[in-house]
């Protein structure tokens, strides 16, 4: 695990607002929040409450009302379309709920497609696609196409996709409501073992087995965050607790 | 469930001495019944006196005495594993009872109370949680028995998670007033409460 202490995302009194005087929507108000290389932290909270906002935030498909949002570092508030692109492409990986894979290219093309389209050759894009599968264990889906996939399968694809190369901030929104509980749980064992080998990650989930996987949880209610369980405790302690 | 059918269960297998039953039975519960070696003396007395165990010949050279079933003790174990558990028995559930005096007592932040204790049962899930993800892939039949234990545990943290949202959605549909409004008998007469009393009466 890197050492490198500047936290990947750092969301400061974001706000997003939609619409305006009688019409207006406050989809998020005023959320702190800073998640560090390592980690893993879980959103929830009722439907409506602001979590895709924030997600889509953090990961610069929206912009916010007012606040900061850094990633690596850079305020993704100051960048043009262009720079924004580019960040989203080089450091970060999304997870949607559909999977949003293309039916027309193949596990490994999927994959490796975000890196194409940041002028990767397609050799250099495949390689790093097949690594991304290897980490995941998933090799032998390198040359199948999405239909030739069970779900899970799928799933699995678009997380190496969000994964590929050198990302390191992961974000997943509801990325098990498709599955059944045991590939869902598979889903989350996963992002945990790549926030563990030391990317970010920031999921939106409504389960509470599956925010378990997290180090923390923040959550939302009418776009306020209201509360947060405090970072993991040590393994002497769980033990004593699990008595 | 008591300490009686635990040590037969133990003892259908095998003759075994008291300390030898101890740690077994902690083993085999995942360390969430802890025992001392005190209490599984007075059982094994007890158990002695209905003819469900008996000694098996003297004590040896350390003074132990190992215990075995009886035919009765074999006969009342086999029953006890098909025998449901009753649930009308179990021990009443403090969070339930807090929850239904913070809706009817005046000036209590029942959100708030929901919340609080939201976090600290995810907090327990996330810590259960690790202790599973720890555990053997390839589970021997002591590492599967901690397991299920473990799972049990998260199932009933999830339940009560899921409970709890359940809860706080009922209140955000509910006019304040009626939240807080106190209880007439009538209310009271026909309530989940009232009913659950007479279940277990
Ligand atoms: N583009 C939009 N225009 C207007 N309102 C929006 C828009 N996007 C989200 N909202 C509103 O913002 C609030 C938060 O939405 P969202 O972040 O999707 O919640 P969640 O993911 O928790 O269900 C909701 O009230 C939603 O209707
Ligand atoms: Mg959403």
């Amino acid at each position: 695990m890197s050492t490198d202490p500047t936290p990947v995302l750092v969301l400061d009194h974001v706000s997003r607002v939609h619409g305006e005087a009688e019409t207006e929507v406050v989809a998020l108000s005023h959320a702190s929040l800073t998640v560090a290389r390592g980690e893993l932290v879980a959103v929830m909270g009722p439907s409506g409450s602001g979590k895709s906002s924030l997600l889509n935030l953090a990961g610069g498909l929206d912009r916010a009302t007012s606040g900061r949002v850094v990633v690596e570092g850079v305020d993704v508030t100051s960048l043009d379309a262009k720079g924004l692109a580019a960040l989203r492409r080089r450091s970060i990986g999304f997870v949607f709920q559909d999977l949003n894979l293309i039916p027309s290219l193949t596990a490994a093309e999927n994959i490796g497609l975000p890196l194409e389209l940041d002028g990767w050759s397609v050799r250099r894009a495949r390689s790093q696609a097949l690594d991304a599968l290897d980490r995941l264990q998933l090799r032998e889906l390198a040359d199948r196409f999405p239909d030739q996939m069970s779900g899970g399968q799928q799933q699995r694809v678009a997380i190496a996709r969000a994964l590929v190369g050198e990302r390191t901030l992961v974000l997943a929104d509801e990325p098990t409501g498709a599955l059944d509980s045991h590939t869902g749980e598979g889903v989350l064992k996963l992002l945990r073992q790549r926030c563990d080998a030391g990317a970010a990650g920031l999921i939106v989930t409504h389960e509470a087995r599956h925010a378990a996987w997290a180090d923390r949880v923040v959550f939302l209610r009418d776009g306020v965050i209201v509360d947060e369980t405090g970072a993991a405790p040590t393994a002497d302690s769980l033990l004593a607790e699990a008595r | 469930m008591s300490v009686k059918q635990g040590l037969l269960a133990l003892l259908a297998e095998e003759p075994m001495y008291g300390a030898r039953l101890r740690s077994e039975f902690e083993a085999r519960t995942g360390g969430t019944w802890p025992l001392n070696v005190g209490q599984v003396y007075t059982t094994l007395a007890r158990l002695e006196r209905d003819g469900l165990v008996e000694p098996v010949g003297g004590s040896d050279d350390e003074g132990r005495i190992a215990y075995r079933l009886t035919d009765a003790g074999r006969t009342e174990i086999d029953a006890w594993w098909l025998t449901p558990v009753d649930r009308d028995s179990t021990p009443r559930d403090e969070l339930v009872i807090k929850l239904a005096l913070a809706v009817t007592a005046p000036g209590v932040d029942v959100p708030r109370v929901v919340q609080t204790q939201r976090t600290a049962t995810l907090k327990h899930l996330r810590d259960l949680t690790r202790l599973k993800s720890r555990a053997s892939d390839e589970p021997d039949a002591h590492d599967l028995a901690w397991q299920l234990v473990l799972e049990n545990l998260l199932f009933a943290a999830e339940a009560e998670v899921r409970w709890l949202d359940h809860v706080e959605s009922t209140l955000s549909r509910m006019p304040a007033a009626a939240v807080r409004r106190a209880p007439t008998v009538d209310d009271v007469a026909g309530s989940p409460a009232a009913l659950a009393k007479g279940a277990s009466a």
